[in-house]
């Protein structure tokens, strides 16, 4: 193990956060703010509890994962794809690493980025509503969990994206619409049938209700189904990235 | 001597079909400064990048202080420091901590010692917290080397390094390259300055069409391909040249006002004082008299044309 270039790898990507510190975590803080300003406090009015939990408080955990999502996949898209776009990726290339450290370095680096900013925002939160956590360890797992799936997702965005535009197009147009209609801001209960079907085919769904339950223990469907559906994902996203590096996919010639 | 670098019936063809290397083989000396040349895309830089592993070769095998370089990767990419020749940096990292980072990538521990003496070698010393960005070509260039050179490797691959740069630096940067020698490092560089190659290499190859054409001792190339001339500026024009010189290997030019004798440096007897001596009798007076030998840039001109 090269674990002095997995360090350097996770130092360097870890120093970026620093240098965008407004990017990488004041912006991200304070949209979900606003979310629970205007989401909490103008519809919470208006819808007292779901499941026996405060509105404000039920659209805490899939607020958190909206920004864990986005962020694992923007830190590590980011993060691979850079040194493709500036040509410093002949030194990643030529440098005697292994595909798993390269890996180690630039997801582990997205993943703590991403899990610090979910915890900052956690802490927000309490701000606003009055939090429980109701399984500490369950919500810490799926914390962790999605973000080293996500952000092996974004490594993934990150190697197929040849521009700017690419880049952005998984993140914008089927994430963030995935974590939307994923019940981050209601209860697929409160769906009409045929929509409540058509969510069942949505990832994000799971997570969202997984990682709800770890803190109010109500859940939309079992933890069971919650934890093989990201199981699931993260061994795709696994076996993609094997794919890729032995194939050298967009990376070498 | 083992070679430091063995390259035996390397291929590459890229994905469009485009050949860039076809059938090299080439050994390369442990401490030996290797200057390979060759017209714009003819596969130096896709040579190198085989090599280095930036590019996966189609056939044939590449060996590393006796390493295969793909299964062995981590013991031949150890050894190996690469300035490409774009200057890819990372604009918003300072010196210090790029070069810092090349260190570790290359499985190094930390040296601030060794890191501040590679930059002071390179006068890099008071511009180590300067952005990438802040810098010039020129120092932005000797940062490429000293990332290059922050693991200690014992090859450096210098493509094109002094593309781009001042009189004065690339002639600190030849300094540079002699001193990295005598400490033993192999220093395999491509480039399109033929006085670069003249001035610093032990060998030469020359590359062409993805094809090796030529390796060759630097001073032995230019005493077997070099020709010698002895010019002589004439009083009076001639008009052919005499009968009594036509055994010697002469030219009229400049409307008969030049005469020019071509003769091998090697030969033990070059003819020229016997043609001085026929010139007396023929009476043909010169008011000047001067030698020009070809230089490796004719030699290298005239040895890509042959082949084309």
């Amino acid at each position: 193990m090269n674990r002095y270039a997995v360090a350097a790898i996770y130092k360097f990507e870890m120093a970026r956060t620093k240098r965008t510190i407004f990017q990488s975590i004041i912006s991200p803080v304070i949209s979900t703010s606003l979310y629970f300003v205007v989401f909490g406090s103008a519809i919470g009015s208006r819808i007292t509890e779901i499941d026996g939990v405060s509105y404000g408080a039920f659209i805490v955990p899939g607020l958190i994962m909206l920004s864990l999502l986005t962020q694992s996949i923007s830190n590590a898209s980011f993060g691979i794809y850079f040194p493709k776009f500036t040509g410093t990726i002949y030194e990643l290339l030529s440098a005697p690493v292994s595909s798993f450290e390269v890996l180690l370095g630039y997801v582990g680096a997205a993943a703590t980025k991403s899990i610090l900013l979910a915890l900052i925002i956690l802490a927000t939160a309490h701000f606003f509503v009055p939090l429980e956590i109701a399984h500490p360890f369950w919500m810490l797992f799926f914390l962790v969990m999605t973000a080293i799936t996500f952000s092996l997702f974004g490594f993934i965005i990150g190697i197929w994206a040849d521009n700017f535009e690419k880049l952005q197009v998984i993140p914008l147009i089927v994430i963030t619409p995935l974590v939307f209609l994923g019940g981050t801001f209601y209860s697929v209960s409160m769906l009409p049938p045929f929509w409540q079907t058509v969510t069942q085919f949505n990832p994000v769904f799971y997570l969202i209700s997984g990682f709800r339950w770890s803190f109010y223990e109500v859940a939309d469907v079992s933890l069971l189904t919650s934890f093989c559906v990201m199981s699931g994902f993260l061994a795709f996203c696994l076996l993609a990235v094997t794919w890729i590096f032995k194939s050298g996919y967009q990376i070498k010639q | 001597m083992q070679p430091i670098i063995q390259i035996t019936d390397v291929n590459k063809v890229y994905a469009g079909g485009f050949q860039a290397l076809n059938n090299i083989n080439l050994s390369i000396k442990p401490a030996e400064i290797f200057a390979l040349l060759g017209p714009n895309g003819a596969g130096k830089t896709t040579l190198i990048s085989a090599i280095c592993g930036i590019v996966d070769a189609t056939s044939g095998q590449i060996t590393v202080d006796g390493k295969d370089i793909v299964t062995g990767y981590r013991h031949t990419r150890s050894l190996i420091g690469l300035v490409p020749q774009e200057l890819t940096t990372d604009a918003f990292e300072t010196v210090w901590t790029t070069v810092s980072f090349s260190r570790g990538l290359f499985g190094k521990k930390p040296n601030p010692a060794f890191i501040e003496k590679t930059l002071k070698s390179l006068s890099l010393w008071d511009k180590k917290d300067n952005k990438m960005i802040e810098l010039s070509g020129g120092m932005k260039r000797r940062v490429m080397i000293a990332k290059a050179l922050s693991h200690e490797p014992a090859i450096l691959f210098l493509d094109e390094p002094t593309a781009g740069v001042d009189v004065e630096l690339r002639k600190d940067m030849w300094q540079l390259v002699r001193e990295l020698r005598n400490d033993g490092v192999t220093i395999i560089l491509t480039t399109h300055y033929i006085e670069e190659a003249e001035e610093i290499a032990d060998r030469i190859g020359v590359i062409k069409n993805g094809q090796l054409i030529l390796v060759e001792d630097k001073i032995a190339l230019m005493n077997q391909l070099g020709k010698k001339q002895l010019i002589l500026d004439l009083k009076e024009p001639l008009i052919e040249i005499p009968a009594q010189l036509t055994d010697f290997n002469l030219q009229l030019q400049n409307e008969g006002m030049q005469l020019i004798y071509s003769y091998d440096t090697t030969d033990e007897h070059t003819g020229i004082s016997a043609l001085l001596q026929q010139l007396s009798v023929a009476a043909i007076a010169f008011k000047d008299i001067k030698t020009d030998q070809s230089s490796l840039e004719d030699i290298f001109v005239s040895l890509v044309r042959e082949k084309t």
